[in-house]
């Protein structure tokens, strides 16, 4: 295909996020913040996405702030680069599940472009951070005109390419409150290649042992690409809440989180291969995240 | 639409420039600056042929605004050599191999440059890795990877 070049608009570089809020108020639909570019440019380029105003979020160094605190946990900026996060030792001991996520996203170079908000914002039923920031019980920080609101990022996305955000509204952050003791977690992406690839099936897994390392105290458990947004899977939670999870208990686990699932045929895979691969990565994740906490408790 | 003014510091040299706000860097280098060594391929992202490294990071120019791009270090093809002394990477590309037709080779080695700048001996693994991002539709990568890897035990003799 044939591909354009990127379509002519009016530049904006606010300095504050006041600035930028003040734009965005002003011009409403006419605009569109920008922030990675490596969505937006190729759909502007592939007139897919078509606007006037283009409102660049990079001068406003506060939004790409990552800081870890007891009180409230890993606050990531939503201006945050994935490559950053990947190479970060605070996010690699907060957050392994999101670690695993930031490991596989595209490639290299759109790693060093692509923004953390700017994954979500897409709000493809396949982003990578997506899972593991619902089963870390993350939340997002959304900026508007009258102030700030918060919710669950699971709250977030109402369905493929679409969110929760108004016109006028930027997301700020992330945050991920500090986890348990004895906790651990893990993301597991199928791809038909190592990279440049949507995920088949994305499984994130967050788990607290109890402090022996045997019976699982709290379970979160959720999927990408295989619903018209990320999902939690509840059920396959109580499955494992409580008791000690072994590869039986795993993959009875893995067979609640396929009954969660609805996933799509297309080109990438069938519905129904999708379905298997829900139960067999959600097994292998619970299994991987239960391993990671054993090993951390022995280091 | 309206044209601004930007300063683009590519290879170490400022350059002044008006241009649209919608141009992309790798159009601005081609097109602007005649520094026609990174290539413009798929133009989406996909393939690495734009790569190029903005603050030693490797990047795909096709999907930066040029206009975003200043401030920052832009490191492209063209910067690597100095004079007829050709970096280690590029001398061991054309050592072993490491290009048939050659488009893809600008953004391979840009590529390779980032690992090895920040790694100077990965792993073959680590290496594979760090070219994910780049098609070749030549070589089967494994003459690439040698190139790599050959550089890489270059530079340890050098130091």
């Amino acid at each position: 295909m044939f591909i354009k070049r990127v379509p002519g608009f009016e530049y904006h570089a606010p300095a504050s996020l006041d600035e930028a809020l003040e734009l965005l108020a002003r011009y409403g639909r006419k605009a569109r913040v920008f922030a990675g570019g490596t969505d937006l440019l190729g759909a502007m380029k592939r007139r897919e996405i078509v606007f006037d105003h283009l409102i660049n979020l990079k001068g406003i160094k506060a939004l790409g702030k990552v800081r870890c605190t007891k009180s409230r946990g890993l606050e990531i900026g939503a201006l945050a680069r994935l490559g950053d996060l990947e190479r970060s030792a605070v996010v690699a001991e907060q957050s392994a599940v999101l670690r695993d996520a930031l490991n596989v996203i595209a490639s290299p170079q759109i790693r060093n472009l692509g923004t953390i908000g700017g994954n979500l914002c897409s709000a493809v039923p396949s982003a990578d951070t997506a899972p593991p920031l619902i089963a870390s019980d993350a939340s997002v920080t959304l900026a508007g005109g009258s102030g700030e609101r918060s919710m669950p990022v699971e709250k977030f996305f109402k369905g493929p390419g679409r969110t929760v955000l108004k016109t006028g509204e930027i997301l700020t952050r992330i945050t991920i409150p500090n986890p348990p003791k004895n906790s651990g977690g893990a993301y597991i992406k199928l791809m038909n290649r190592n990279a440049m690839e949507l995920a088949i099936v994305g499984v994130a897994v967050q788990l607290q042992l109890s402090k022996d390392g045997q019976a699982c105290r709290q379970a979160a458990i959720a999927l990408g690409a295989v619903a018209p947004t990320p999902i939690r899977a509840r059920a396959a939670e109580k499955v494992v809440a409580g008791r000690v999870i072994d590869e039986n208990l795993a993959e009875k686990a893995g067979e609640a989180a396929a009954a969660a699932a609805s996933p799509i045929d297309n080109f990438r895979a069938s519905g129904a291969y999708r379905l298997e691969m829900v139960r067999v990565l959600t097994k292998r994740a619970l299994l991987k995240a239960c391993e990671r906490i054993r090993e951390k408790s022995n280091r | 639409m309206r044209e601004i003014d930007i300063k683009l510091k590519v290879n170490g040299l400022d350059y002044h420039l008006r241009i649209k706000p919608q141009r992309t860097l790798v159009e601005v280098l081609r097109e602007e600056l005649g520094l026609t060594g990174t290539k413009k391929s798929c133009n989406e992202g996909e393939c690495g042929a734009c790569t190029l490294l903005l603050d030693g990071r490797p990047v795909s120019s096709c999907l930066v605004l040029a206009v975003d791009a200043q401030g920052k270090d832009i490191l492209t093809i063209e910067g690597l050599s100095e004079g007829e002394r050709l970096d280690p990477l590029q001398e061991s590309f054309l050592k072993h191999g490491g290009l048939q037709c050659g488009f893809c080779t600008p953004g391979m080695i840009m590529a390779a440059k980032a690992l090895l700048d920040e790694n100077p001996h990965p792993t073959p693994a680590q290496a594979r890795r760090a070219i994910s991002g780049n098609l070749c539709r030549c070589t089967g990568y494994q003459h690439i990877l040698d190139s790599i890897m050959a550089a890489s035990k270059a530079i340890g003799k050098k130091e």
